[in-house]
């Protein structure tokens, strides 16, 4: 799969309490998560954010809880594929599972720039900084993760 | 690694536990396993959006009615109508499918302290809970992890859960603990030195003979912050204290499960990284916002006034985690200005801190002594922080905004340093005022 939005960058240890406070988590529909996404470490980003755009983050990327709201939130608002110098690991299960595109490169996350054009290709591990023409190569999922997405998530790929 | 050497090498405690969990008899860091769990649980966050899940697909049962606890502890009592609705699905759920493990408001706990004390998580065991401070059941030598919601509807249906077997570092604490020094200041510590990803996607295991030292509570809370660390799980070798401990929750509330299984690591398993602390040099520790890892010794924190102490959770709301507090306060009075919110984890905790008169402490000393929930932890209720304010609170996390406003501050510390900064309305060391 491709996915091609512009950037928005964010640092590092950003956590479960900044993608999805937990004041919001007395609800578990999507569009009224993604209405607050990431709003504590960018209270305008939703305004700003648009389909497709993809998150570019520092290390340890949802750090924290295991709230599924958080990558819920983050696909919900539009964003089309998350690239972190690290994911923090409950988070990046999450993400897999319920089919949220994931990314780890910490040369990519450093090289891509605020706004920039960027291009991810999930399947062979290649991430594309448009505006800069450079490209990098990442670890391709697991054989494992792949099979998971293959069959469109966890919950179908147990239901095999 | 060839297939020799991975069959002769040592294995640790968390790789035995693994491995005796799935149909492969050998087992190496890397590995993607398909694991049988033993035990799984969901709060009236996570599990709602796992009943969801469940329930989309054609699955009719629950693969083991006895070993799924779901436990509305997070915004119960609930603090309003969407909150209550959620804390209805799981009961609806638990009846529907004759849930054995369904606690209501008034039998209910914080799920991370409940369960080991009614006996149904047990050493050896491996549990999964959609919580992600589920690694605190490491403290009885156990495998646990927090999960997913989706991994948890998975479970539901086939009882098992997939895993990346970790590699594990070994934290090894030698010396004796300072007077005022806890589990929980030793872990606010060990976060300080390797940071909030310092153990990303691994297994903490905790040694030496500060450990064995340390009382069960403090070794849950230990475990209970190893996710603070980027940790998959932290794990502790069950000794003397470990089964006194589980033989007693066991006879007192005889669950169906009673037999367990001690696993311990060999002495030639492999660590990806191996450190040593003396704890005597250790102080009680105090982390700043707003990362668990910006921990401080508390005497070099000065003249902090707060406004708030929140002295509970899962990480610090069990009996003896009250009543070093207690002692703290007594005949003692909070600083005008500040709230002391003291939240027992369970049920059980309540009644003994009300037996021993901890209650009635925190009470006369001008605090208030709430029924058993997550609360003001993670922001929920009962005890919302306002624009500016800080609070010094035993619980686990001080992100931007966890507690209450964004631009409020939570300080985290141990029981007795939360107890001493009540009364002197400022961040403080517990000789301060015992």
């Amino acid at each position: 799969m491709k996915y091609k939005g512009r950037a928005y960058k964010f640092g590092n240890n950003i956590n479960t309490d900044d993608i999805i406070p937990a004041k919001y988590l007395n609800t578990k529909d999507p569009q009224e998560l993604g209405r607050h996404c990431l709003e504590h470490a960018d209270r305008n980003f939703v305004k700003k954010v648009e389909n497709g755009d993809i998150i570019v983050a520092g290390k340890n990327f949802g750090c924290g809880s295991s709230r599924e709201h958080a990558p819920i939130a983050i696909k919900a608002c539009g964003v089309s594929c998350v690239i972190a110098e690290s994911f923090a690991r409950i988070f990046y299960r999450n993400a897999i599972n319920i089919g949220l595109p994931i990314v780890d490169s910490e040369e990519a996350a450093k090289n891509i720039k605020l706004k920039n054009l960027v291009e991810v290709d999930t399947k062979r591990g290649i991430i594309k900084n448009l505006s800069k023409k450079k490209e990098f190569e990442t670890e391709p999922y697991p054989p494992f993760i792949q099979k998971i997405i293959k069959k469109g998530g966890l919950m179908s790929y147990v239901r095999r | 690694m060839s297939r020799i050497q991975v069959l002769l090498m040592g294995y640790t405690i968390t790789e035995k536990i693994l491995r005796s969990h799935i149909k492969k008899k050998s087992i190496k860091p890397g590995d993607f396993i398909n694991a049988k769990i033993d035990f799984c649980l969901g709060n009236d966050v996570t599990a709602p959006i796992a009943i969801e899940e469940f329930e989309k697909t054609s699955a009719k049962k629950v693969f083991d009615k006895s070993r799924i606890a779901l436990i509305p502890d997070h915004f119960t009592p609930a603090k309003d109508m969407k909150s209550a609705n959620n804390a209805r699905m799981l009961y609806e759920f638990s009846k529907k499918h004759d849930i054995e493990h369904y606690y209501e408001v008034g039998r209910m706990g914080i799920e991370h302290a409940l369960l080991p004390e009614l006996g149904l998580v047990l050493p050896g065991n491996l549990v999964i809970g959609a919580d992600s401070h589920t690694c605190t059941y490491g403290a009885l030598g156990c495998f646990s992890c927090g999960v997913g919601s989706t991994d948890l509807a998975a479970a539901f249906i086939r009882g098992e859960c997939w895993f990346k077997v970790p590699e594990t570092i070994k934290f090894v604490y030698r010396g004796k603990l300072k007077k005022w020094v806890s589990g929980k200041d030793l872990m606010l510590y060990t976060i300080g030195d390797i940071g909030v990803d310092g153990a990303l996607y691994k297994a903490m295991e905790f040694r030496g003979e500060a450990i064995k030292a340390l009382p069960m509570d403090d070794r849950f809370s230990m475990c209970n912050m190893a996710i603070e660390a980027g940790a998959k799980s932290g794990i502790m070798e069950p000794d003397k204290t470990t089964i006194s401990y589980v033989k007693q929750a066991i006879r007192k509330n005889k669950p169906k499960r009673k037999s367990f299984k001690i696993y311990k690591s060999d002495k030639d398993a492999e660590y990806a990284a191996v450190k040593e602390y003396d704890v005597s040099k250790i102080e009680p520790q105090i982390s700043l916002p707003h990362l668990p890892s910006n921990t401080k010794p508390v005497n070099r924190v000065k003249n902090v006034a707060i406004d708030q102490v929140v002295i509970g959770s899962c990480t610090n709301g069990r009996i003896s985690d009250l009543e070093i507090a207690a002692k703290i306060l007594k005949g003692k009075k909070v600083k005008h200005g500040v709230r002391l919110i003291v939240i027992p984890a369970t049920q059980a905790i309540y009644s003994e801190a009300v037996e021993e008169g901890y209650a009635k402490t925190f009470v006369e000393a001008g605090g208030v002594f709430s029924t058993p929930s997550c609360g003001p932890c993670l922001g929920g209720h009962l005890g919302i922080l306002a624009e500016g304010e800080k609070c010094v609170a035993t619980t686990n996390r001080n992100f931007v905004g966890r507690m209450g406003h964004p631009k409020s501050e939570v300080y985290l510390a141990s029981p007795a340093v939360a107890a001493a900064s009540a009364v002197r309305g400022r961040i403080a060391h517990p000789k301060e005022v015992a």
